[in-house]
């Protein structure tokens, strides 16, 4: 049985230049956005590879032999090792993918090898979801997928109309799309990752670090890129008031600032405040395990928990978008116990270092002044300096602080933070910087409000006994705008900004935050789709607390009414649009119920004059029937009225 | 093993197949009748659907999920799909012309489409000699199939059990179903290319092979009537006078030959005595002669022409002793 040559079977059909041609369009198509993030040798390697197919299918030449494929792997494998000294991770198996792509099409020849190089291209599609997964990605995406289908279709009917296959795989994606909705919603969503993700798997994501110096600030506000939205119950709060509080430094070594560690203190939350914020807030994923919250957060999000200094953390780093509710207070300040050991650390210098502002500090200091005294010298010193805010800052000397404060007096906001905290701990007044994002752009569509990378900044808390810590924004207290009106009013015309921040071109800032609300629901919906929103789903449709066993159910359930009516459309039965025929296969019917079957090689004149001389009292119909069907069937011309007659007279045919 | 075991228990097979052979007429194969598994394609596609869900789960990629269930679903309508190309299909045999033994049974099969959408790659195949095809049934219209079945024995050869089977459209499913239609082909008996026999002459004929070999005298043309044979149209005088003519030999309706079972060798078994006898149908067909045949329990009268010749291979064909 095995050894029969198989016409269908796909090692032994070969592939036909029409389906090729479709197979390396829609490869070259799902892989076009590596083309451009890939090294450039493997680019032109593999285009290459496609160019080199594409040149034995126009030549009717013999495909290249096996061994020279395996040269050219070896040699693409050395150099994909030679980019990132592994052969493994991600970026490294997507190169690979690259090049096997081009090798295996040039080892198809058969229907079974361009099926093969059809589910690569299916992993190709995946692997352009790792570097974004944006609706303009997802519906170039949706094309490949296409492409590729056809092809699939294509090879199994070589002979067929490329328009016909182009329409079967069009109607097999339809078909497919609810079975995949309903898997999408309902399939038991398993949190990741199931092995140690590679060490490059989220290269590329900017955010916040844990740690401040001169310069890192200025370089993320460049980035257009989505911090998180927050969707406000009500009127969002006014553009002053949006403090997003991320992670607190501590330490200082003259230049960069760092998270402190091993604080023994519990942070409070605040009882009450001016106004009462309700939000949910969606957080893309930045790698790190600090949660943002509008200050000052009134309740924890599910599984989060406060550090000692406020900062709200995750149970692990945000490895996907994530969704949270959290209620707040405006306030500015948060009050806190903080016990003697805490606050020592909280006014530490490193000695030796920017002994020109150590000095101005001790002069706040001297004669005794309270800490709102010289928290009053300080905000004073800033406002009258004459300094300015800049994106593109001179750099500093070792003595940051003095360079800033005395030579170049220009700096983004963690000069001016890192400046006001060194001052304020000089002078024996515990301080720490708060990093964070100030302010975001309120969508007049559905009023989700947008934080972006552009937004990230930096300030300060000080620490008055009886008060707590007290937020101070030293660069709102030099340049009032950057607070009111966001970073694009605030700088000169000449600063360079992300394209979008701009506010000149109001039409199109219109239909940027159309365009954001559709991106919002998407990135809610189909990006930050989770095991959590599953249960939501469920319970909203009357299922609470629903476990995989229930959502299994329900997947099968519901996959198997698909089915059905897949199947129900498959086996519509299709009207006879010819009405002679349909009355004599009725007659034929009543007839061969009387024991009077048409054979096969049997005409309509012999069939009727049998049937006559077999039911002789029915003779005359019979006969009229007989003769009306072979005039009408294959007459030359329909009489009018003939048609209805034979329907009549097999409808009133009747034995007794 | 399975194989082995339905051909033992036709019952258990025609159960399982849901028809009892052999069927008369348009043969539709209802879904019933269809059967599908994964092709071996389906199995390689369902693997890598369990690597890109992995991938899909690791990376929490939510659009890896979406590409992962829509290529699920698109198996599944795939199959739907597959099972819809051979379902409800018509399939009939035509009349297969009597072949001899050693030659292919042209069995036509007829695939009527039925349905307003084509069916693409359809393979026919004859299960017992795994001779096969692979046809396209048009829109509404329908396809034939030819199988070249190998004829070794002379008389009746059934079609016997035919598989119809299609992966379209994607390949990853198999969809078979089979039909065991009442078709079948009369076989001759081999003919053995042997002189005519010195016959035993009637005593009324005189010597036939006399006369054999002047019936090939060209005498004349006449005009062409219905019954003669094509192969003594003047198809030259024909193309140039555009009037059907027929050639006249010499002492046509004279000559009287029988072929007689008894007056061959004695040693010749049943089988050799049937080809030899069908040999010399088949020539004294073409030499024209007016030729009866006796078999024992058989007797055809002397005659001539297509019919005649079909008529006495068809007693060759069928005989089974006296």
């Amino acid at each position: 049985m095995a050894a029969l040559p198989h016409p269908l079977a796909p090692e032994q059909r070969l592939v036909g230049p029409r389906d090729l041609a479709w197979l390396l369009a829609g490869l070259a198509f799902v892989m076009a956005p590596h083309f451009a993030r890939a090294p450039w040798w493997l680019t032109g390697l593999t285009l290459c590879l496609y160019g080199w197919r594409v040149y034995i299918t126009l030549d009717r030449a013999p495909l290249p032999s096996r061994w020279l494929l395996v040269g050219v792997a070896l040699v693409g494998m050395f150099g994909v090792w030679m980019e990132g000294r592994t052969l493994f991770g991600r970026s490294a198996g997507v190169m690979l993918l690259m090049l096997f792509s081009g090798l295996k099409l040039l080892e198809t020849r058969t229907h079974r090898d361009a099926a093969v190089a059809v589910f690569l291209g299916y992993f190709l599609i995946v692997t352009n979801f790792l570097t974004s997964q944006s609706i303009p990605v997802a519906a170039a995406m949706t094309v490949g997928l296409f492409m590729l289908t056809a092809s699939l279709v294509g090879l199994s009917a070589p002979q067929r109309a490329l328009r016909a296959n182009l329409r079967t795989a069009a109607l097999v994606l339809m078909h497919a799309a609810p079975a995949a909705l309903v898997l999408f919603l309902l399939f038991p969503r398993v949190q990741g990752p199931l092995w140690g993700l590679p060490q490059d798997a989220h290269s590329g994501v900017s955010g916040l670090s844990d740690s401040m110096s001169p310069g890192n600030f200025s370089q993320l506000v460049l980035s257009d890129a989505i911090a998180f939205r927050a969707a406000f119950e009500g009127e969002p709060p006014p553009h002053r008031e949006l403090y997003w509080r991320g992670p607190v430094l501590w330490e200082f070594d003259g230049r960069t600032w760092k998270t402190g560690w091993g604080l023994t203190t519990q942070h409070r939350m605040p009882e009450g405040g001016a106004t009462r914020y309700r939000y949910t807030v969606v957080l893309e994923p930045h790698q790190r395990d600090w949660l943002f919250a509008l200050e000052s957060a009134a309740a924890l999000p599910e599984r989060a928990r406060f550090s000692p200094d406020g900062t709200i953390l995750a149970s692990a780093p945000v490895r996907t978008r994530m969704r949270y509710e959290l209620t707040s207070f405006a306030v500015n300040q948060i009050e806190s116990d903080d016990d003697p050991v805490t606050l020592r650390r909280a006014t530490r210098t490193p000695p030796q270092s920017n002994p020109r502002s150590r000095e101005l500090a001790q002069q706040w200091r001297a004669g005794g002044a309270s800490p709102e005294q010289i928290l009053a010298s300080a905000i004073q010193h800033l406002r009258t300096g004459r300094y300015t805010y800049t994106l593109e800052p001179p750099l500093l000397g070792e003595h940051s602080v003095d360079d800033f404060l005395f030579r170049t007096r220009e700096g983004f906001c963690e000069h001016f933070t890192s400046a006001f905290v060194f001052l304020m701990r000089a002078a024996g007044v515990p301080a720490r910087v708060v990093m964070g994002y100030q302010g975001g752009e309120a969508n007049t569509v559905d009023r989700i409000v947008t934080v972006r990378q552009s937004d990230a900044h930096a300030w300060a808390e000080v620490f008055i006994a009886g008060r707590g810590w007290l937020r101070v924004d030293p660069t709102a207290l030099s340049n009032p705008r950057r607070i009111d009106a966001g970073l694009a009013r605030a700088l000169p015309d000449t600063e360079p900004l992300p394209f979008l921040t701009r506010t000149d071109l109001e039409w199109l800032r219109g239909m940027r935050h159309r365009w954001e609300a559709v991106v919002h629901r998407w990135n809610v919906w189909v990006l930050g789709y989770n095991s959590e929103r599953q249960r939501d789903l469920l319970s909203f449709v009357g299922i609470p607390d629903a476990d995989w066993r229930a959502l299994t159910a329900a997947l099968f359930t519901i996959l198997g009414v698909i089915t059905t009516g897949l199947l129900a459309w498959s086996l519509r039965r299709f009207a006879r649009p010819d009405p002679v025929q349909a009355a004599w296969r009725a007659f034929c019917r009543k007839l061969a119920a009387q024991g009077l079957e048409r054979a096969p090689h049997e005409g309509p004149r012999d069939y009727s004059t049998r049937a006559a001389r077999a039911l002789p009292a029915s003779r005359r119909a019979i006969l009229r029937i007989g003769v009306l069907y072979i005039r009408l069937r294959y007459g030359n011309e329909t009489p009018p009225g003939r048609v209805g007659e034979l329907r009549r007279l097999v409808k009133e045919l009747r034995f007794t | 093993m399975l194989g082995t075991l339905l051909d033992r228990n036709p019952k258990i097979a025609n159960w399982l197949y849901g028809f009892k052979p052999p069927e008369r007429g348009v043969v539709v194969l209802v879904h019933r009748r269809v059967y599908i598994v994964p092709a071996r394609l389906g199995v390689l596609f369902g693997a890598t659907l369990i690597v890109l869900l992995l991938g899909s789960i690791n990376y929490a990629l939510s659009l890896g999920f979406a590409l992962t269930f829509l290529l699920g679903g698109t198996a599944l309508a795939g199959m739907v799909h597959t099972a819809r190309n051979l379902a409800r299909i018509g399939v009939s045999a035509a009349r297969a012309a009597p072949v001899f033994a050693g030659e292919a049974a042209q069995f036509r099969l007829v695939l009527d489409g039925r349905v307003p959408y084509d069916r693409p790659a359809i393979l026919v195949r004859h299960l017992g000699s795994r001779v096969q095809t692979v046809v396209d049934v048009p829109r509404l219209g329908e396809a034939e199939a030819v199988l070249p079945v190998p004829a070794k024995r002379r008389g009746w050869l059934p079609l016997g059990r035919v598989m119809l089977e299609t992966r379209f459209p994607l390949g990853l499913f198999r969809a078979w179903s089979y039909v065991e239609l009442d078709a079948r082909c009369l076989v001759y008996p081999r003919p053995e290319r042997t002189p005519l026999p010195a016959p035993v002459a009637d005593a009324a004929a005189g010597s036939a092979q006399a006369r054999a070999q002047g019936n090939e005298d060209f005498a004349s043309l006449r005009n062409y009537q219905r019954s003669d044979s094509p192969r003594h149209v003047a198809w030259k005088a024909v193309a140039r006078s555009q009037k059907m003519l027929t050639k006249q030999f010499s002492g046509e309706a004279a000559s009287e030959l029988w072929l007689d079972w008894a007056a061959l060798p004695a040693g010749l078994d049943v089988e050799a005595r049937l080809s030899r006898l069908a040999g010399w149908v088949l020539l004294a067909e073409r030499t024209g002669a007016l030729y009866g045949l006796r078999l024992p329990g058989v007797e055809l009268s002397p005659g001539q022409g297509e019919s005649h010749s079909g008529a006495c291979l068809r007693a060759l064909a069928l005989w089974e002793g006296a």
